[in-house]
């Protein structure tokens, strides 16, 4: 239920961003986080970006992206 | 490259195998753990960790599974909603097939009614200005991970001034469900707690549970690893005899959590008593919609009867909640209610406890 995934933002337009997770593009707001920019990853969970990863939680998104890992409340 | 290391980190059968071997060692006492995630719940059963674990250390599923501890009158008020004609109903997947007491949401799409299911609360906002003519109706349910979206929604109607759109409240926090597994009386030495929970929320929230009743709680990734890691951590509190709050799940947790989406989610909501399957009413347990914002509260724009709640006979899903009961001690389970017929959420929801006893059987496959 609480599935969170990393994605890549891609581009940003008011409180909204485009994201990449594992290629698929998706629109989320970015209303529950601040000043997040093109290029952050950021936890996705029902098209909301709930944290901006750090740079170290790169290497974890990219694990995700990888194996398309559940994840959850 | 980076890939190759994290997959090594996060799933490595050497360094699972070096963990055992601690667990093995340090582990003298019998312990209780219960994970509070359905995510967890999910993963401990698929990567088969219960088999993996000596026989003094027992896992058990606890109300983490927000479709599975909504409550049937919850799905009543929503079923009775969606009747009404000039409504559009919107749901997360999982809460269409969750029998009511006499019909589910499904049923109620077959004969007719419009009722359908959104990835987010946004998309049901975007579904009413599309439709200006309908009263659009989100059914929030979830803990603290999903209830800052729906609060986000709330102030961007708000904002948008869209006023045919509002939210059926069943949103929930986790810390006194997990007080009332205690005030119960229900044996568990510490809890695996619940990883995207805290990432809104720090974990302060669960120092209650150390403070009070000598629980102590260690946040969880979801990787092998990081699951038997908190284990391990939570035996080491055990023998130590020093319960408290730990995060396993550093990298995606931090103490504080989110404040901004706990500030946005303080804005919308306050705290009430509210109904959880299997445990009844908890103080102060909900989060339900402040007057501030009445205009988005389904509870306040639409009136409706709703049928008395008729709890099905046999379906145990309640003791599950609660750790009381297995899955397997259920005498409909994998007779007549499997995930294609499910009678009780448990079996419903693709993160009930039930359904991954019906999917992995009881961690046995590594």
């Amino acid at each position: 239920m609480c599935l969170s995934v990393p994605a890549k933002i891609l581009s940003i337009k008011d409180d909204m961003a485009e994201v990449s997770v594992n290629g698929v593009r998706l629109e989320v707001s970015l209303q529950l986080v601040d000043k997040a920019k093109p290029g952050d990853y950021v936890l996705v969970h029902t098209g909301y970006a709930l944290q901006i990863l750090s740079d170290e939680d790169v290497t974890l998104a990219n694990k995700f992206m990888e194996h398309e890992s559940p994840n959850s409340t | 490259m980076t890939k190759m290391l994290t997959t090594q980190t996060y799933r490595d059968k050497k360094k699972i195998g070096e963990i055992l071997e601690m667990i093995r060692k340090r582990s003298s006492k019998k312990i209780r753990l219960m994970e509070v995630c359905g995510g967890h719940t999910m993963a401990i059963h698929k990567f088969g960790i219960p088999g993996l674990l000596p026989k003094n250390v027992i896992l058990k599923s606890g109300p983490g599974c927000p479709v599975c501890v909504s409550d049937q009158k919850f799905i009543d008020r929503a079923i009775a909603i969606a009747r009404k004609e000039d409504v559009i109903l919107t749901t997360f997947g999982d809460l269409i097939r969750v029998p009511g007491s006499t019909s589910s949401l499904e049923k109620e799409r077959a004969k007719g009614c419009d009722i359908r299911i959104v990835y987010s609360s946004l998309d049901a906002l975007k579904i009413a200005r599309q439709n200006p003519e309908k009263r659009v109706v989100f059914l929030g349910i979830g803990f603290e991970t999903t209830a800052p979206t729906s609060a986000a929604t709330i102030l961007k109607a708000s904002k948008s001034k869209i006023d045919n759109f509002c939210l059926l409240s069943a949103h929930k926090i986790m810390p006194p469900a997990m007080e009332a597994l205690a005030f119960d009386g229900i044996r568990i030495d510490g809890f695996i707690g619940p990883g995207h929970v805290s990432t809104i929320t720090g974990s302060g929230i669960y120092q209650i549970l150390a403070d009070n009743h000598g629980i102590g709680c260690v946040i969880s990734g979801f990787e092998p690893v990081d699951i038997l890691q908190s284990i391990l951590m939570l035996i080491n509190q055990k023998e130590q005899g020093e319960p408290k709050v730990e995060i396993e799940y550093s990298r995606a947790v931090k103490p504080k959590g989110n404040e901004k989406a706990q500030r946005i989610m303080e804005e919308v909501f306050y705290l009430s008593d509210d109904c959880w399957r299997g445990f009844g009413d908890i103080p102060m347990s909900g989060l339900k919609i402040r007057k501030k914002y009445a205009r988005w509260d389904a509870e306040k724009v639409l009136h409706v009867t709703v049928e008395k709640t008729r709890y099905k006979k046999g379906c145990i899903c309640g003791e599950v909640l609660k750790g009381k009961k297995s899955p397997t001690e259920c005498r409909l389970f994998k007779s007549a209610c499997t995930p294609a017929t499910p009678i009780g959420a448990c079996m419903v929801s693709s993160e009930g406890a039930c359904h991954a006893h019906y999917l992995y059987g009881n961690g046995k496959l590594l």
